[in-house]
């Protein structure tokens, strides 16, 4: 959605400027550089949600399981919010948690990749993209040798008698751990691009106005990158809270799954599953549309809006 | 960041005169500020005029600690605040760049300072600001909704609110336009008399550090050439750096041949002038001799009781109302200016390419030391 954004900015911009007759000619270049990316949209993101919406709405065919007819049948969302709702707790829950630490250690990151790192600043850089260069899969299933019973991180902890249930893997904190580690990216890149942004004036005049260091961190800096956090905390909730992979690599078969798990199973795994898993799908996605609503309507930046 | 901070790390109460001790101020190999030492009378205007790059921002930033002297000390009476934070000096500054917090509303920018000292009255003394310049109206707009010369007043407005020892202005008034210019440098003025604050104002406009300010410190290449009341660094600059920088000056190097009372005897380019003894800034050698436009008179005919008076070529007449003003060519091949105020009853009559006499008052020349290079530099960059 961010990207249709974006692209109709940039299309009205190159059109804007075009004075007189010109301007008329402009507007149908601007919607004639739109129509690829519209294109796109409509079919391979808007068809897709609409067939998926039908297929939600689908009855099974009695006594021929996989076998489906048209219907507007409502009770595959019943289904799906009453037998899944604690999935759909875990999922925001995790992807919550995972959010709120990748703030925790992206921000201070962010920070002095723009304020602190001088000469070093392009090397951070490199060092926050290049797992992008490695497989999210494989990544992931680096942690669980990382996070294994065996492992240098449970055994340290075992040592000092800090793991009440003996292990890491397969419980939510490696869940919590693989969602916050992934993501990371998506919250660094933001908050630095807007902390890059600031004019380091406007943070010297706090401190000339007699804030001190954390006050002006408070009142000025942390404000003034908020574009960067909101933006940030987006983009790893909302994939966040649709993950499947830390769950299914990392978590427990039957504590940690989250609903991203239960879609898959649905689809693939249980026989006349797909309208209930079309079901969670659109749940989900009305869930987490109605919490980005709020949420940018209540710390209010016209900038994403 | 305790580091700098001498004990108490709070606001200092510091009052009087602001001393800077020599400070320098090196960027690596690049020196910003060279050895530079000055008294800021308290509640005085002080203007610091100066070509760009000269080290003006550098020198107010050291003294509201936003940069530290790589050597010298800063005061204030008898506080020496060399080291401490910004945010415990008494001292506020209205930024070049304005740097108005873009999340907060005007209302809340101006109120910004008086919140943190505790004044429970923030909002109040914030109305109070905005009503001073003008602003009153735009308080709930954010500075992004501005133009530039209201983002300028608006800076000014969340310095003053904060009544500082010493508030320094760095071209506060450089997005203006001339009427508005004119209009906030005599509320400046205004402002300063009545409540009493040190003024210390960048700018490189001369005409407004001459008209507002109390002293005059001329800057360049990180040094002060020359400070002192306006009408004394027109009357009698002491380098050529000045004489060009600080309005214009009709100059001519030559070299000095003798005394006459208590006048120096001078040769410049063929022709004898003179320049009162204490006027002028050497006594032997080689000199630069000058004098201003406006002290130059005119004429078809040689001056009666000549001694100083030159033969020129009329390049250039031009007549702004008021005033003709006049382009010569003097003997040693430089141009020199000539206003004229339209005091007579009949229209001037030379025109271009007219043969004329230069004379003045040789108790208006002044002699500096002869350096064509800063001449070169003053009158580029002025
Ligand atoms: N942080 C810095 N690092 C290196 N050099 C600097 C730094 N800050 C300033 N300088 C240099 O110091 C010199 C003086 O800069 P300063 O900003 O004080 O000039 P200024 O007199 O305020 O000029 P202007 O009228 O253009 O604002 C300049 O040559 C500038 O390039
Ligand atoms: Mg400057």
């Amino acid at each position: 959605m961010t990207a249709l954004a974006h692209t109709a900015g940039a299309g009205t911009h190159a059109g804007g400027p075009a004075p007189g007759q010109g301007r008329r000619r402009g507007g149908i270049a601007a919607y004639l550089l739109l129509l690829p990316g519209a294109l796109w949209l409509v079919l391979f993101f808007l068809l897709p949600l609409i067939q998926l919406f039908a297929v939600s709405l689908q009855s099974g065919f009695p006594g021929y399981p996989g076998y489906y007819y048209r219907d507007v049948n409502a009770g595959n969302y019943l289904t799906a919010i009453t037998q899944f709702a604690g999935h759909f707790g875990r999922s925001l829950l995790y992807a919550g948690l995972a959010t709120f630490f990748a703030f925790v250690l992206a921000y201070p990151l962010a920070y002095a990749m723009a304020f602190k790192a001088g000469r070093w600043r392009n090397v951070m850089m490199i060092a926050v993209i290049a797992p992008f260069f490695t497989s999210f899969i494989l990544r992931t299933i680096a942690w669980r040798q990382i996070l294994a019973d065996e492992g240098p991180v449970a055994r340290v902890l075992n040592t000092l008698h800090l793991l009440p249930g003996g292990r890491i893997t397969e419980t939510w904190v490696a869940v919590v751990a693989g969602l916050t580690y992934n993501f990371l990216p998506f919250m660094v890149l933001p908050i630095y691009a807007s902390l890059e942004r600031a004019d380091p004036k406007v943070i010297e005049a706090g401190g000339d106005l007699y804030a001190n260091g954390f006050t002006t961190f408070r009142t000025v800096t942390l404000p003034v990158s908020l574009p960067g956090v909101i933006a940030g905390t987006l983009l790893t909730f909302i994939p966040a809270a649709g993950d499947y992979v830390n769950a299914e690599l990392l978590g427990s078969d039957r504590s940690t799954k989250m609903v991203g798990n239960v879609i898959e199973s649905q689809f693939f795994r249980v026989l006349g599953g797909f309208p209930v898993a079309a079901a969670l799908s659109f749940t989900l996605m009305a869930l987490i549309l109605a919490m980005v609503f709020v949420y940018v309507r209540r710390f209010g930046t016209e900038e994403l809006l | 960041m305790a580091l700098f901070s001498t004990g108490s790390s709070g606001f200092r109460r510091a009052q009087g005169d602001l001393h800077l001790e020599a400070v320098t101020k090196e960027f690596a190999a690049f020196t910003a500020v060279d050895d530079l030492s000055l008294t800021v009378p308290r509640g005085s205007f002080f203007a610091l005029l100066g070509p760009s790059g000269c080290g003006k921002t550098t020198t107010l930033r050291m003294v509201a600690g936003l940069e530290q002297p790589t050597r010298g000390r800063v005061l204030i009476g008898d506080t020496d605040l060399t080291g401490s934070r910004p945010y415990e000096r008494p001292v506020n500054t209205v930024f070049q760049s304005y740097a108005l917090f873009p999340h907060l509303t005007i209302r809340d920018n101006v109120a910004f300072g008086p919140k943190r000292r505790g004044d429970a009255d923030a909002a109040r003394s914030a109305e109070d600001a905005l009503e001073l310049v003008q602003m009153s109206a735009m308080a709930g707009r954010k500075p992004a909704q501005l133009s530039g010369g209201q983002q300028q007043r608006v800076a000014l407005a969340r310095a003053l609110v904060n009544r500082p020892e010493v508030l320094l202005l760095d071209e506060p008034l450089g997005a203006l336009d001339l009427k508005l210019r004119r209009q906030m440098q005599v509320e400046l003025k205004r402002i300063q008399t009545e409540v009493g604050l040190t003024f210390i104002h960048v700018t490189h406009d001369q005409e407004e550090a001459m008209t507002m300010a109390d002293t005059v410190a001329v800057m360049n290449a990180g040094r002060i050439e020359q400070m002192g009341h306006p009408e004394e660094l027109y009357d009698l600059p002491r380098t050529s750096f000045v004489a060009n920088f600080v309005g214009q000056s009709n100059l001519g190097t030559g070299r000095i041949t003798g005394a006459d009372g208590h006048d120096l005897v001078v040769e410049v380019a063929g022709t004898t002038v003179r320049i009162p003894r204490d006027r002028s800034a050497v006594t032997s050698g080689p000199i630069m001799f000058g004098v201003r436009p406006e002290k130059v008179r005119i004429s078809t005919e040689q001056p009666a009781g000549a001694g100083n008076d030159v033969k020129a070529t009329v390049m250039d007449v031009s007549f702004t109302g008021v005033a003709t003003q006049f382009l010569v060519t003097v003997p040693s091949g430089a141009v020199w200016g000539v206003y004229e105020q339209n005091l007579d009853v009949e229209r001037n009559t030379i025109r271009p390419g007219d043969a004329v006499w230069l004379g003045w008052d040789s108790g208006h020349a002044f002699g500096v030391e002869a350096d064509e290079a800063s001449a070169e530099e003053a009158r580029v960059a002025s």
